[in-house]
């Protein structure tokens, strides 16, 4: 007995020190060399960069001048920044909640168990994988003076009289392009939802059953509540896209008519990219970023206590 | 899964509902498709327009192949995409390998520093991304297209989390049969990581295909356009025929929807491994 005792310590420590020769102490870091380089090139020396350009008049051919606050100034004097702060404040609170909701309902849609549900969920994943240009174009057509929309509204619905330029009118334009970024990402928070409903233990269906409830009251009172962890990574993750807009509105619209779709990372790319106003731009990405900032420390503040 | 027995009525709501999402998820593209078909004896500005083309021909896909250079457009974006992929699966799981399996200093410090960038949102830095680029004079090259985003938190996250699912016995058996640290890396955990590395290695091809802000920052000519960018263009150069543009853009549909049709098992996956079931 004692010498079985003796043995295991000794392969015991014989374990122990394998574990540390297993590498030496340089090792680890040798592997963890290309992507801090990159990381750090990329994405934190940029970061540190932008807020240094933001105290600065800068463009790409002439020496930077520091001019303090200045830009962060004009930037808050210039109406034009809150048209594109209420527009992307617009798109936030109309596109989040939709992309939070939706999805999950289309989740539990694909989850039950049908024949042919599996290219269902296929099809529904297809606007993500398609590039924003290609949906983009798509979606033009549909909108479109004599475009699928107006068809249907005008001919089939008769809920309009006249067919509407979706696009080239002020009012209806952001609408428009807001439902182009709700349709892309519906698949994509679809298959999140997913995982999380396929994480539900199966009986808590069957007790469900057993105790009467059916259908969607079922869902309504067991699975939506399990899903909450889902939920907060989708409002997350749709909060950050929503605030970060681009793509579709430089292809759709390019921030018009009048203005009425530029967004604040349009505004930023317009300055930086066609003024080469590099030092104002900078500044306003310092700006978008504290707000993204803010309001990803808040959600995750938020989705800690809800769990 | 759901439901035990699921009732004729209930069948018919469901069936209905999953009839109408999936006309609005795929109708927009069948609309560009019918576009595309349809011959220039038909107006397409009528209202109300015609849903089928009437005499269909595939000549607006023809002109479209033989006026653009789809063909380099297509090259050049696989290109971009298989790069993008080797090179972000090969540092991903470089850098996730001692964050998974080893003890060192400054570990915690470097694993949230890369978490953090998660944070940080591209169009923010793109400005000082852009002077930088253009100071290493790596516009106008796929080198500038591909560096920036040679690696990324998810990767590395999702990798580390698949080399955590590993026991431990399995690296110490390797070691003990005289592999190296990076022997054990190569020949032992990777080939056990595979379905994640799939699942990265799709994220990011994807990722890269529609990829368009950065790309036409960087590229200038247009000889080295990627897909999204051609298609872009094609907008200017055939402002006044729909039917080209809709043809580009379904030519430009079909290589993504084989590449999705192939590896669709995978998406789901990613999702799962992304965050979720962390």
């Amino acid at each position: 007995m004692k010498q079985i005792m003796n043995l295991t310590e000794a392969l015991n420590k014989r374990n122990k020190k394998t574990k540390l020769k297993l590498h030496n102490i340089y090792t680890p870091y040798l592997y963890l060399i290309p992507a801090l380089i990159i990381i750090g090139t990329f994405v934190f020396y940029p970061l540190i960069r932008v807020i240094i350009y933001s105290f600065q008049s800068y463009n790409i051919f002439t020496e930077a001048q520091w001019v303090g606050t200045e830009n962060y100034m004009k930037i808050f004097k210039d109406k034009n920044f809150y048209s594109a702060l209420k527009n992307t404040i617009l798109y936030f609170i109309t596109v989040v909640p939709v992309l939070v909701i939706a999805p999950m309902f289309l989740a539990i849609l694909v989850n039950q168990k049908l024949k042919g549900i599996k290219f269902f969920r296929a099809a529904y994943y297809l606007p993500v994988i398609t590039s924003m240009v290609v949906a983009g174009i798509a979606w033009k057509w549909i909108y479109a003076d004599s475009g699928l929309l107006n068809y249907f509204l005008v001919n089939v619905l008769h809920i309009m009289k006249e067919p509407i330029s979706w696009l080239n009118s002020p009012s209806t334009a952001l609408f428009s392009v807001m439902v182009v970024t709700i349709w892309k990402g519906l698949g994509y928070y679809m298959v999140i939802y997913l995982a999380g409903l396929q994480a539900i233990p199966e009986d808590i269906w069957e007790a469900a059953e057993i105790d009467g409830a059916s259908g969607l009251k079922k869902h309504v009172t067991i699975t939506v509540p399990m899903l909450a962890p889902s939920m907060a990574i989708v409002a997350v993750m749709s909060s950050m896209a929503a605030m970060k807009v681009f793509d579709e509105i430089f292809i759709m619209t390019s921030g018009g008519p009048y203005n009425s779709t530029k967004t604040v990372v349009f505004y930023l790319y317009e300055h930086a990219f066609e003024n080469l106003n590099l030092g104002y731009a900078s500044a306003v990405g310092v700006v978008l970023f504290l707000i993204l900032l803010v309001f990803s420390l808040a959600s995750i503040k938020l989705s800690e206590r809800n769990a | 899964m759901d439901g035990l027995k699921i009732k004729t009525k209930e069948k018919v709501i469901l069936y209905t509902l999953l009839i109408v999402m999936l006309i609005l998820s795929v109708g927009p593209f069948l609309w560009l498709l019918s576009t595309s078909l349809k011959s220039p004896n038909e107006n397409l500005f009528k209202f109300p327009p015609d849903l089928l083309p009437k005499e269909p021909t595939v000549d607006s896909w023809v002109t479209v192949i033989k006026t653009i250079p789809f063909f380099t457009y297509f090259k050049n974006s696989i290109l971009v995409a298989l790069i993008q992929v080797v090179v972000n699966v090969v540092f991903s799981a470089l850098a996730a390998y001692p964050l998974a399996r080893m003890k060192f200093r400054g570990k915690k410090l470097i694993f949230t520093g890369i978490l953090s960038t998660m944070m940080i949102p591209f169009q923010v830095t793109m400005i000082p991304i852009f002077v930088l680029v253009s100071k290493l004079k790596i516009t106008n090259s796929y080198v500038g297209v591909i560096l920036p985003f040679a690696v990324t938190a998810f990767g590395i996250f999702l990798l580390r989390q698949a080399f955590l699912t590993i026991p431990v016995s399995i690296e110490e058996a390797a070691y003990i049969d005289g592999c190296n640290s990076f022997q054990i890396w190569y020949k032992v955990l990777l080939p056990l990581i595979k379905p994640s590395i799939a699942t990265l290695a799709i994220f990011t091809f994807v990722n890269s295909w529609g990829d368009f802000l950065w790309p036409l920052l960087v590229l200038k000519d247009k000889t080295k356009y990627t897909l999204p960018l051609g298609i872009q263009d094609l907008q200017g150069t055939f402002a006044t025929d729909w039917r080209l543009v809709a043809a580009g853009a379904v030519l430009s549909m079909i290589p993504i929807i084989v590449f999705f049709i192939a590896t669709q098992r995978y998406f789901i996956e990613g999702a799962t491994s992304g965050g979720v079931k962390e």
